[in-house]
């Protein structure tokens, strides 16, 4: 396989399979968040700031995968 | 059939669904033959033969700056008791602010008071600049270069080619000598120079907090004594790890949201031309808006959970 072609594979790989996880990751959080604010909507705002939270750390696994994603495709 | 009738006698929803149809023809005759548009990762220098750290994502980091100036000179200049409609959505703002604060940091605590600053300053930082990348003229106004650099940046592979409208192959970089146009504006957030910036800040005022706080003893959490306490002195070194790790997902989270929406606008603007781009346009407002409420957020729970001591229940 060419280099060029094996980087191309690699990058888009690295970001593609590294999006799973996280995407699985935030779909449990926001479902368990709208379960939670279903049945008690006065904590709407607790929740939804919680939850953005959980976002955010579960996303910094797809940003690693979009690091590496970026690494392996321009150095 | 009724419908049918119903609709051609509306003349304002026939001429909509006639405007609409007409852009989207429009949009996929190729009238001018545009060339597809490159996409630059990093933040490219203004002047050709100028420093070059005078880039285009620091001019616009100056004018955000500036911005978000005159933003607060407007709004406690002619403060009044009924406030006028600048200042009642300053005052809106800083307020919603300041109790989102303390429902994380504690209600009325110093800590609340200590981070409110940094935090609202991260805030309103980072929305005025992931809404500024948003305006027209961004990234299609600029400097012709002769080109001679911008080949220099390609062998070294700065540089991000672009799928066109038909073909997705990937665009040659621009052949030698032949001018290189190189934007006057870049939103702030898609240079990753801004970005690490800030994460730097808010993961070094993080273990200052932490130390202002707790004093030596938090460094407690990174560092223990191997032969008391095993576990913890491999779960400490574990935390060191997040602690630096923090800096990377700080800096990308901002950097990687709002640099693939330019590229996600771009690619549909080529796609089809009107009409679709706009409702990328709404996504790319929401996610600006959510990307610095999570800069916040996070930075604030970080400084948070610094404070806090972990050896109180022993």
């Amino acid at each position: 396989m060419d280099v060029e072609v094996a980087k191309e594979l690699g990058s888009a790989l690295a970001i593609g399979l590294g999006a799973i996880g996280p995407g699985v990751g935030i779909g449990l959080i926001g479902a368990k968040a709208m379960e939670a604010m279903g049945r008690n909507p006065e904590v709407t705002n607790t929740v939804q700031t919680n939850m953005l939270l959980g976002f955010a750390f579960c996303e910094s696994v797809a940003i690693y995968a979009l690091v590496i994603s970026l690494l392996v495709k321009f150095v | 059939m009724n419908l049918l009738r119903a609709f051609l006698s509306n003349a304002r929803l026939r001429n909509a669904t006639i405007g609409i149809v007409v852009l989207l023809v429009l949009s996929v005759v190729p009238f001018f033959n545009a060339p597809p548009p490159h996409v630059e990762l990093a933040a490219e220098a203004l002047l050709e033969h100028g420093p070059k750290w005078f880039t285009n994502g620091l001019l616009t980091t100056l004018l955000v700056d500036l911005i978000i100036i005159l933003m607060a000179v407007f709004a406690v200049s002619r403060m009044k008791e009924v406030p006028g409609a600048w200042q009642n959505i300053v005052e809106m703002l800083v307020e919603g602010m300041w109790n989102l604060t303390q429902s994380i940091a504690g209600h009325g605590s110093a800590n609340s008071r200590k981070f409110f600053p940094w935090v609202i300053t991260i805030f309103i930082f980072v929305l005025v600049s992931n809404y500024i990348g948003l305006l027209p003229g961004f990234g299609s106004i600029g400097i012709y270069h002769s080109g001679a650099e911008s080949q220099a940046q390609a062998e070294l592979g700065n540089r991000l080619a672009m799928a066109g409208a038909e073909s997705v192959a990937v665009a040659a970089p621009a052949e030698e000598g032949k001018p290189v146009l190189v934007p006057l504006f870049r939103s702030p957030s898609a240079d990753l120079n801004m970005t690490l910036a800030l994460a730097l800040i808010s993961v070094f005022m993080t273990q200052f907090f932490g130390v202002q706080a707790l004093g030596m003893r938090y460094f407690t959490k990174f560092f223990k004594n191997p032969f008391k306490d095993g576990m913890g002195a491999v779960v400490g070194f574990f935390e060191l790890i997040a602690e630096i790790s923090k800096i990377i997902s700080f800096s990308f989270r901002l950097f990687g949201n709002i640099f693939a929406g330019e590229v996600v606008l771009l690619v549909m603007a080529f796609l089809v031309t009107f009409l679709l781009p706009s409702i990328f346009y709404g996504l790319e407002l929401f996610i600006g808006f959510i990307q610095a409420l999570v800069f916040m957020l996070l930075t604030l729970a970080f400084f948070t959970m610094a404070t806090v001591s972990h050896d109180d229940h022993h």
